[in-house]
């Protein structure tokens, strides 16, 4: 197996494209390392992008945040404007694993891993977040709900490497919040998961929101009928269960050792319940 | 295909040759003969390999050898001040917070990493920031009580 350090983009997008064989990108290695080791996959080269400085750097961008792909889940918890923006996806990345783990995972391996059950991409989903790639044909940017395309598939093409995860503008009054349910409190994967992103006017009417689901379909999944259910109203009884059923509607899950169909199903729309009045009162909504 | 990496391990220059696919930790035990850090899982579940990697604690059984080139690695041999034992490491023995030892060597990692970070954590903070370590003799809480102590004399000192 050849190990290549790239130090900046382009030789790593060269190194992609011109390589023969099978060739995984290794940032944190959580998944990578584990599936080399179990025999799951044997890659021909790992190309690791730690040694691309700019992949290190959260910053701010005309258009918003930008995170690098080798920025750690550890690393955004402690980024001050990243959590106050966006408090939502710094605790779906903070969710993952032990400290031992936030060390070294990232939301772009979190994402290219393509998970059902993955924590970030609901997250990043309802902040409508894009994906920035470069490839030998230059750069392109891929909303994140495309990019995974099922359980451990996703849309990058030969030579193409994400390189940042674009986080848009924020408006006054907005705010995101992401819950999960596992068993357990900590190292464990989520049976349902659900993501909520909201702007509120000052009256406390919506006028922005994208609801996302993970582990209830192949992928996870946006949720129209919710955002729907939420915007031009005030998140009010009736609205709440509105935006439940939307979500309990939208889950298409699987029966496995952690949930079956049926509680998947109902506690979804209970986690979009909550996760919606968690970003409200993020957002300045009263009770 | 074997390669040069030079690192610092416990402040030590040191050069190892390694498999392009060998982890640290095999590294670690095999080439270097740091036989410390522990492989329990081998997938990050447990803990027992948790070194320091230029301040951030990890898994070494999920970092390639080959990373290591350049970087600061601290592990738990690096601990003790010569004969001189860490105060987490004398708190551990007092609270008679191990059997077995396995898992120790990681466990006193973690909580190194946790005190430079937080000096004074609530038991919740600890018992979160060690979840990653599992012990399956001491049942955890003199554990956490060995790092409540050290907190509180570190603080004092």
């Amino acid at each position: 197996m050849r190990y290549e350090a790239p130090q900046t983009t382009p030789e790593a997008v060269a190194l992609l494209a011109g390589t023969k064989g099978k060739v995984h990108i290794l940032a944190g290695g959580t998944d990578l390392i584990v599936r080399m080791k179990g025999g799951f996959v044997e890659p021909d080269m790992v190309l690791d992008i730690k040694r691309i400085k700019a992949m290190h750097l959260i910053r701010k961008t005309k258009s918003g945040l930008s995170i690098g792909a080798a920025v750690t889940c550890g690393e955004m918890g402690v980024h001050k404007a990243l959590k106050k923006a966006w408090p939502g996806v710094v605790e779906s990345a903070n969710l993952i694993g032990s400290d031992q783990i936030q060390g070294r995972c990232t939301i772009t391996g979190n994402l290219c891993n393509a998970s059902p059950a993955a924590d970030s991409i609901p997250a990043l989903i309802a902040a409508d977040a894009r994906a920035l790639i470069a490839g030998p044909k230059g750069e392109r940017l891929l909303d994140v709900g495309s990019l995974p395309t099922g359980p451990g598939k996703n849309a990058l093409k030969k030579g193409e490497l994400v390189v940042s995860i674009e986080l848009p503008p924020r408006d006054a009054r907005s705010a995101d919040a992401y819950l999960r349910f596992t068993p357990r409190t900590e190292m464990d994967i989520a049976v349902v998961s659900a993501a909520v992103n909201l702007t509120i006017d000052r009256q406390g009417v919506i006028t922005a929101a994208r609801v996302a689901l993970g582990a209830v379909a192949p992928t996870a999944i946006r949720v129209p009928a919710a955002e729907k259910a939420l915007l031009g109203n005030k998140l009010d009884a009736a609205t709440l269960a509105a935006v439940g059923e939307a979500c309990s509607a939208a889950c298409k899950p699987i029966d496995d050792k952690r949930g079956t169909v049926e509680y998947r199903t109902r506690v979804a729309g209970v986690l979009a319940k909550r996760a919606a009045q968690a970003a409200w009162m993020r957002a300045g909504g009263k009770p | 295909m074997t390669q040069l990496v030079n690192t610092n391990i416990n402040g030590d220059a040191v050069g190892f040759n390694c498999e392009t696919d060998e982890t640290l930790l095999d590294v670690l035990r095999n080439r270097v003969g740091l036989t410390g850090a522990k492989e329990g899982c081998g997938t990050g579940d447990c803990g027992a390999c948790s070194v320091i990697l230029d301040g951030t604690l990890v898994c070494a059984c999920l970092v390639l050898g080959m990373e290591a080139e350049g970087r600061k690695v601290e592990t738990v041999e690096g601990l003790s001040d010569g004969a001189e034992l860490h105060p987490l490491q004398s708190k551990f023995i007092e609270h008679a917070a191990l059997q077995c030892g396995i898992c120790t060597p990681g466990f006193l990692m973690a909580a190194k990493a946790l005190l430079k970070n937080n000096p004074d954590p609530t038991e919740e903070e600890i018992r979160y920031a060690l979840a990653g370590n599992l012990c399956r003799c001491t049942g955890y809480d003199k554990i956490v009580r060995a790092v409540q102590a050290t907190a509180a004399e570190l603080r004092g000192g």
